[in-house]
């Protein structure tokens, strides 16, 4: 019988291990088990893209649509260019919408806001945004200011 | 000076020796291991190594939540964010707290035991004996622990964050009041599966074969006297405590490094 309490103890104890992996999947990092979604991917050249990171967020009036998925240097225009996976769902993005880099809250992380355009045509995977707005450089606004009488 | 460059050799060739035995010992007694017959050993070993750490992991993952709470609040609330409390407590458990604090406790509780048993084992001549009646003690006795140590050292560091994350709530939303539903989904928002809970599986993956290794080894390899079993218990668990902090610090570089 000893065998026993001890094969059930040792049994009990796998299964809080894998229990307590679920929870943190589930509860502490959300994580849903319906498969990911289909993205698209769009880019976005910026002179100035300070402070957004791989994984920000891309939204459309303060909607989550997607993320950012790397950051790189074009070496002909020394510009930023930003791949962004955008959810398929989301196919209605006109050809002349503007990505602009804001802030969330005063200090809180940089990421990608979609305003949208009037064009009936939309974006499509591997396209290009027609136009963008960097980062909003505080100390180089604070030094135009200063400079400029 | 000759004296001196004669210690410094003769330790680098020591330490370089007990590195190549230790290796030897690793690779010799996992391949013994996967035999059926030893699944009983294996569970036995899982009881002593991980269910009876149990009670001390929850009990200090339950603590340690909870300061935590305490902690991220009273600096939190100064600039009126106590909601990122949560996101707070999930981050530093998942990828740091989890991991390190369940290995040094492992090193202490299961791993000192392992080394005082198996060189207990060796100084009253078990293992020679079972030499001598022909069982390899490598398969019989050293390949069960090991295992039984990389089994559970990752399950008790789960355990852990999740226990802590619990302690947290308590502190946080229970005592603190701090608004339940923003407490989860900041933390939602800001913790990724595969780059914060798997990256914390792997690390506590990773302290759990060095723990294990160094306490089996260290008491495989003890000087077979009382005195030597006693230093072999002390070298597992200064070594166990500086190799997992100083991993720590590699795989964190590693995994949340930005290069």
């Amino acid at each position: 019988m000893r065998i026993r309490t001890l094969e059930i103890s040792v049994g009990a104890f796998i299964v809080a291990g894998i229990g307590a992996l679920f929870l943190l999947a589930l509860e502490v990092s959300g994580l849903s088990l319906s498969p990911t979604q289909d993205t698209y991917k769009l880019y976005a050249e910026f002179t100035d893209v300070g402070g957004l990171r791989v994984r920000g967020k891309v939204s459309l009036s303060g909607v989550t649509i997607g993320r950012v998925n790397s950051i790189s240097l074009d070496p002909k225009s020394s510009k930023a260019v930003v791949e962004m996976d955008i959810d398929a769902d989301v196919n209605y993005l006109s050809s002349d919408s503007v990505a602009v880099i804001s802030t969330a809250g005063l200090l809180g992380e940089k990421y990608i806001n979609v305003s949208i355009g009037g064009d009936e045509e939309a974006l499509k995977e591997g396209d290009f945004f027609y136009s963008t707005q960097g980062a909003l450089n505080l100390e180089k606004l604070i030094s135009d200011f200063a400079t400029s009488k | 000076m000759l004296d001196f460059l004669q210690r410094l050799g003769r330790n680098a060739l020591l330490s370089l020796g007990s590195l190549g035995r230790a290796g030897i010992f690793l690779v010799g007694s996992l391949l013994g291991a996967p035999r059926m017959k030893g699944l009983p050993l294996l569970l036995k070993q899982l009881y002593s190594v991980g269910v009876l750490s149990l009670v001390i992991i929850v009990v200090s993952g339950l603590f340690i939540g909870m300061v935590l709470g305490l902690q991220g609040y009273n600096i939190l609330v100064d600039y009126g964010s106590e909601q990122a409390i949560g996101q707070m407590i999930a981050l530093t458990l998942v990828r740091e707290l989890g991991p390190v604090v369940t290995a040094l406790l492992f090193a202490g509780r299961a791993g000192s035991a392992l080394t005082a048993e198996i060189g207990l084992m060796k100084a009253t001549e078990q293992l020679s004996s079972l030499e001598m009646m022909g069982v390899d003690p490598l398969r019989q006795i050293i390949a069960p622990r090991l295992l039984a140590g990389f089994i559970a050292m990752p399950m008790l560091a789960m355990i852990f964050s999740v226990v802590g994350v619990w302690g947290g709530k308590m502190v946080g939303v229970e005592w603190l009041g701090v608004y339940e539903g923003s407490f989860w989904s900041n933390m939602q928002a800001s913790v990724d599966f595969s780059d914060d809970i798997l990256n914390g599986i792997i690390k506590s993956i990773v302290f759990g074969v060095v723990c294990t290794w160094i306490a089996v080894f260290q008491g495989y390899d003890s000087v077979p006297t009382s005195e030597g079993i006693s230093s072999a218990t002390t070298k597992t668990v200064v070594y166990s405590s500086l190799a997992v902090l100083g991993l720590d610090f590699i795989l964190t570089a590693v995994m949340f490094g930005d290069f």
